[in-house]
């Protein structure tokens, strides 16, 4: 459940070059488009979903790098 | 050993970022103020008013980013607000780093870091340009 969310708001927000449905989780999101900015977007669009906030602390590229590392780091903000 | 008190060399590093604005007015319309806190300092959004709004935040996010690049953060956070594009006095622009952005310029020794930012209304730049210290490798030069 919790990736499919992931994948919806990559989807509405990343701008990827591909299907965020299809992706592979260990696919790195920017080399298939996302940019520093729309990684913004993909932030704040998680943290309306999964009503959490990103610390200063995870705010480096390899948190929004993959859907993979994307469900760490919610995992980390205590998402099942 | 390297005591520090060895020959230095500067070294320059640059970076730059272009951005298109109708994506900054997009993030500023679907998350309003949570988006434009999170990224902007309480000085760039006092100096980005007006019409043009869209357009000269979209050039201090290209020019943060473009100081990104100069920083290399590798795995270290770097919040986008401490990195700060100030208004000049005469016209152009600085960078002012804060926190964990000044932290990385001093490990990685990166100083005299100059911004330059331009914007049109579809899209908006910015190159950096620093200035690296380091010790010169003095093995094969007695």
């Amino acid at each position: 459940m919790t990736e499919q969310v992931i994948r919806k708001v990559l989807g509405e927000h990343a701008k990827l070059s591909v299907d965020s449905t299809a992706l592979d989780p260990a696919a790195d999101l920017y080399e298939l488009g996302l940019t520093s900015h729309a990684s913004v977007n993909v932030m704040l669009a998680l943290e309306d979903a999964f009503d959490v906030e990103f610390p200063d602390e995870l705010l480096r590229k390899s948190t929004f790098a993959s859907v993979g590392a994307i469900r760490s780091a919610l995992t980390e903000l205590g998402v099942a | 050993m390297n005591d520090g008190s060895g020959p230095r060399v500067a070294t320059t590093r640059v970076g730059c970022d272009i951005v298109t604005v109708r994506d900054i007015a997009s993030s500023i319309d679907r998350f309003g103020d949570r988006y434009l806190q999170r990224v902007f300092t309480p000085h760039e959004l006092e100096i980005c008013t007006g019409p043009g709004r869209a357009q000269r935040l979209a050039a201090r996010f290209a020019a943060k980013e473009a100081v990104m690049k100069v920083l290399r953060p590798r795995e270290h956070a770097v919040p986008w607000r401490a990195i700060e594009i100030r208004r000049a006095d005469w016209g152009g622009c600085t960078v002012v780093l804060a926190g964990n952005a000044a932290a990385l310029a001093r490990d990685e020794q990166v100083t005299d870091i100059q911004v330059s930012i331009s914007h049109e209304p579809e899209y908006a730049i910015a190159t950096v340009v620093a200035t690296r210290v380091d010790e010169a490798e003095t093995g094969e030069h007695p």
